[in-house]
């Protein structure tokens, strides 16, 4: 969670996942996109500035298997650069977003070894044309696992693909969020267990408990 | 030179500091208690507490309004059984007093889980939230109804002996009589205010922005009305005030003091910020300092009674 700077007004805290970490540094970095106020405000802030975090929180991804396959759509490409550099093990990206713009970061800029990155614009502006669920078809088969971060339409299309190819996926959920730590029970998602706490109990779950409502 | 005494004693409760946790926004507590430093808080409310579980509304549950936010958790609770089991263990020791609010879906309910509280270890105080719809009237809410809120705090006092708070609804014409109601028919106390019921819709999808359509408005958006409503509910009976709404700083909490707020309580302002108990707490004492005050008596009411003499 990020706390805005009093300065702004009573604004309440925004959710990102972490993009990068540097251990030894004690350094964390964030890829965000603007949305709204908040990320408007974020954007706007001076170099050097302070930002007051609370984290890391909740439950992330599993530790990844060898042949896994990672999807991202748009800026839900961060929880998964962060996946993706855990390990050096074989291991595919599928990045889509509507146009070449909405790929907000190249996959030379991440730098990682044995990581193939399969790119995907609904325009065709960048890499294959279509979304990602055009291309999963053709990977699932050789995958042991698959997880995914994007829109909400994105998951649902990908845990269905994922179900029938029988490949364990799990997934990163959004919500609007105030506490970020479980308290208030505002970030709520229908799964089969009855509804969890995204920021806590999530932000990821195995997509076969979400129950998606479209 | 003067040492400020936070202390404050809430209808039997006795508090080290009269800044609490509103009941909703810090759940059942373990959750902060792990992460943030909560000493400065006097009290935890505990989120309300119904005798069978309650599943809770569809999301999305919060949205942020101008200087405030809605939510629409729709009291979602694990039921006092688990709550005793789970919850209140975890509470125990770690918060510095539990008040507990109960809520129900009719008046049985709430006398069940009044007597369920009542003598548990660790509780010491129940805040009854007379907001929740009441099934069986077509799901007007119990607080908006003299009578009806004189039913339900009547029947929960036969339930108890602990401290008892009534936390009054604020989407109601007159506050006076609901708070005269609750006295009369065996409260220690008065909280109040609960949320202003509102909504907001999204012009994309042209639908309503909450999954429940309706929600209610919290954070600093709310102080004047709360405000109004505290001195209101203050003139109308004698017993304490524990008041909020759209609290975020010593300044704000001293105008509910000097409504007549016998102590208050920070939701939303925890959002913001968790560490807003601490920093109350903090500009309290200086004010106290630099005002020659004593105890937060000395101003409790104040501008009720023509403010400071030579002010
Ligand atoms: C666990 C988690 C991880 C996230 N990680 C990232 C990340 O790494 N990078 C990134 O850019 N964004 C991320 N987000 C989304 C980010 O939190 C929202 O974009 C941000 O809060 C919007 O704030 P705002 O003030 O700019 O927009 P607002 O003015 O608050 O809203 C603008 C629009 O964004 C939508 N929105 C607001 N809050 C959220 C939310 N929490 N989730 C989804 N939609 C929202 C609103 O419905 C509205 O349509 C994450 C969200 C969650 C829950
Ligand atoms: C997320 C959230 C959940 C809440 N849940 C409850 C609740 O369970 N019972 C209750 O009596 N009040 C509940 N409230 C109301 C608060 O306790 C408080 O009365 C109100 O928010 C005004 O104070 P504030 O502006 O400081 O938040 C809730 C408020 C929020 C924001
Ligand atoms: S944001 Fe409060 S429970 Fe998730």
């Amino acid at each position: 969670m990020t706390y805005m700077p009093p300065e702004y007004g009573h604004l309440l805290p925004r959710p990102f996942s972490i993009f990068s970490a540097d251990r030894e540094k004690g350094e964390v970095s964030i890829l965000f996109e603007v949305r709204g106020r908040g990320t408007a405000l974020l954007a706007g802030m001076r170099q050097g500035a302070p930002v007051k975090l609370l984290g890391p929180l909740g439950a992330g991804f599993p530790a990844l298997q060898p042949d896994s396959l990672l999807v991202a759509g748009g800026v839900g490409l961060a929880p998964l650069a962060f996946l993706a550099a855990s390990t050096e093990q074989r291991r595919t990206l599928v990045y889509g977003a509507r146009t070449a713009k909405q790929l907000v970061c190249s996959p030379a800029e991440l730098g990682l070894p044995n990581l193939t990155v399969v790119e995907a614009t609904e325009d065709g502006s960048r890499g294959k044309r279509g979304t990602v669920t055009d291309i999963l078809p053709g990977l699932l088969p050789g995958s042991r696992a698959l997880f995914a971060c994007g829109p909400q339409r994105m998951l649902a299309a990908v845990k269905g693909q994922a179900l029938q190819a029988g490949v364990p996926a799990w997934i990163s959920l959004e919500e609007r969020m105030a506490c970020g730590i479980g308290a208030c029970l505002g970030c709520a998602v229908q799964t089969s267990g009855g509804y969890r706490r995204i920021c806590r109990d999530g932000p990821v779950f195995p997509a076969g408990e979400v129950l998606f409502n479209d | 030179m003067i040492k400020p005494d936070l202390r404050v004693n809430l209808c039997g409760i006795g508090l080290e500091s009269p800044v609490l946790a509103a009941s909703g926004p810090f759940g059942y507590g373990h959750e902060y208690l792990e992460r943030v430093d909560c000493s400065a808080l006097g009290a935890i409310v505990v989120k309300g507490i119904s005798a069978q579980p309650w599943a809770g509304n569809p999301p999305p549950r919060l949205a942020e309004t101008a200087s405030g936010m809605l939510n629409s958790i729709g009291l979602q609770n694990p039921g006092l059984e688990r709550f005793l089991a789970e919850d209140l263990p975890l509470l125990k020791g770690a918060a510095p007093r539990i008040i507990v609010n109960i809520v129900g879906c009719d008046i049985d309910e709430y006398a069940d889980v009044a007597a369920g509280l009542d003598g548990a270890e660790g509780v010491d105080g129940l805040e009854i939230n007379i907001s929740c719809p009441n099934l069986k009237a077509g799901g007007v809410a119990f607080g908006t109804d003299p009578a009806v809120t004189y039913r339900v705090v009547s029947a929960v006092r036969r339930q108890t002996a602990l401290p008892l708070l009534v936390k009054l609804s604020p989407n109601v014409t007159d506050i006076k009589v609901i708070a005269r109601a609750a006295e009369e028919a065996g409260a220690d106390g008065i909280s109040l205010i609960n949320t202003l019921s509102g909504m907001l819709i999204d012009t994309e999808t042209g639908r309503p922005l909450l999954g429940n359509t309706f929600g209610g408005l919290s954070g600093p958006a709310v102080l004047p009305a709360a405000l109004r409503m505290a001195w209101q509910a203050a003139e109308a009976v004698d017993i304490p005030l524990l008041a909020m709404g759209g609290i975020t700083s010593a300044e704000d909490a001293l105008q509910f003091i000097m409504a007549g707020a016998r102590a208050v309580a920070v939701g939303t302002g925890l959002f913001y910020d968790p560490e807003l108990p601490g920093k109350i707490v903090r500009g309290l004492a200086g004010y106290m300092e630099e005002h020659n005050i004593n105890t937060l008596g000395q101003i409790e009411g104040i501008a009720r009674r023509g403010g400071y003499a030579n002010g």
